[in-house]
């Protein structure tokens, strides 16, 4: 009698109980006629049941103990790691706390040149800026590494960082004046300008 | 018992080492079992069990608590068993396939009863033998049947732990149980 094709893989599909029904009616058909092919199959069988018999053993007496005196010493910086993880929002305000002062601090230190807002009517002399006497600037003068001289009207803000602000007599400033002349001043106009930016953002 | 083990692991995720401990307790000699049953070796077995619990403590951080912590463990375990059977392989391993055969090994060019004589075979512990079988079989072989038959684990979950498809387990399980019919006929 010849054995039908396949009937090895329909017996392992059956042991792993993934065997269509009609495949498993043809399995079962065959092996009741053909004693070759039941032989194999009980050969199968048997040789699961020796492996599943192994009986259960179970692991070494202290095996608890010896793992957790194995494991790695909690180390501070594996704390401060799982803290940081752990608080992201507190780790994200302190790095930009970090990197702004940096930034500022280093913007500080190389910002030696004399620069000024670009206004119509503003003259330049010698790292001075002057509001000619007579003259009505419209908006904000921000004068870096430099002195400004007030003759005329200024109709905004002025800023003076690192230099002096002269108001002649007849000079008059409608808006704030700030001189900026030491680190922190430069941080505290930092930090007051990019709050103000950010209220105007949320108004 | 998952919710146990979750709430455990949240506790070692704070910092609470002890914690740990109990799941040691809870899974140790599922995870020796599956060591020894691999290598054949209790004292191996040992190493490696003890090992698989230290690189899952030091590894607890990426592990996805959504998944079940058996896998991840048990794929931290097999995967060491793997990679020792490999370092210690000699040249010549009666195991060792023969090229071009895809998982056809000496032991099927050699004759089951001259591995061992009927008279050894009587003096032997039946579970030692069978033992002794298992560890014959060619590694990627011997796992599946470990996890399958001794883990008592359903084939989605062993291809889980592998890391192979499904496809593939069914295979190797076949010819896996194929190379225990050969080799345990004359038990």
């Amino acid at each position: 009698m010849k054995c039908p094709d396949n009937i090895v893989l329909y017996m392992h599909e059956y042991l792993d109980e993934e065997i269509d029904e009609h495949d498993e009616q043809l399995l079962k058909k065959h092996l009741q006629t053909c004693p070759k092919c039941q032989n194999y199959f009980h050969e199968l069988e048997k040789a699961i049941a020796l492996v599943q018999s192994t009986s259960h053993i179970q692991a070494p007496s202290n095996f608890t103990e010896n793992v957790m005196a194995r494991l790695p010493k909690e180390r501070k910086r594996v704390g401060v790691n799982r803290w940081f993880r752990h608080h992201p929002l507190l780790t994200a305000a302190s790095l930009f706390i970090i990197l702004m002062t940096g930034s500022l601090l280093s913007t500080w230190n190389k910002d030696h040149e004399f620069s000024v807002t670009k206004q119509p009517d503003l003259v330049v002399h010698n790292n001075t800026v002057i509001v000619p006497e007579g003259k009505v600037i419209k908006g904000d003068i921000t004068v870096r590494n430099g002195d400004l001289q007030v003759e005329g009207k200024v109709e905004g803000d002025v800023t003076v960082i690192n230099g002096e602000n002269y108001m002649a007599s007849a000079g008059n400033v409608t808006g704030e004046i700030k001189v900026v002349n030491e680190v922190f001043d430069w941080i505290w106009y930092h930090i007051k300008k990019t709050s103000k930016e950010l209220i105007s953002v949320f108004n | 018992m998952e919710a146990l083990i979750k709430k455990r692991i949240k506790q070692v995720l704070k910092g609470d080492q002890s914690a740990y401990g109990e799941i040691v307790e809870i899974y140790k000699d599922k995870v020796f079992q599956l060591c020894f049953r691999i290598l054949g070796n209790r004292h191996e077995a040992e190493d490696m069990a003890q090992e698989a619990f230290i690189r899952a403590y030091v590894n607890i951080s990426s592990f996805n608590i959504d998944l079940k912590f058996s896998t991840w463990l048990y794929r931290i375990a097999t995967n060491l068993c793997i990679d020792r059977i490999r370092k210690k392989k000699p040249d010549y391993y009666l195991d060792a396939e023969v090229s071009g055969t895809d998982g056809l090994t000496m032991y099927s060019q050699v004759a089951a009863d001259t591995i061992l004589p009927e008279d050894e075979i009587e003096s032997l512990e039946l579970q030692e033998t069978i033992q002794r079988e298992i560890t014959k079989l060619p590694e990627k072989y011997r796992s599946v049947i470990v996890l399958k038959y001794i883990e008592e684990l359903s084939l989605n979950e062993i291809s889980e732990i592998l890391d192979i498809p499904l496809g593939t387990v069914k295979t190797r399980i076949h010819r896996g149980r194929e190379a225990l019919r050969h080799q345990l006929r004359n038990v």
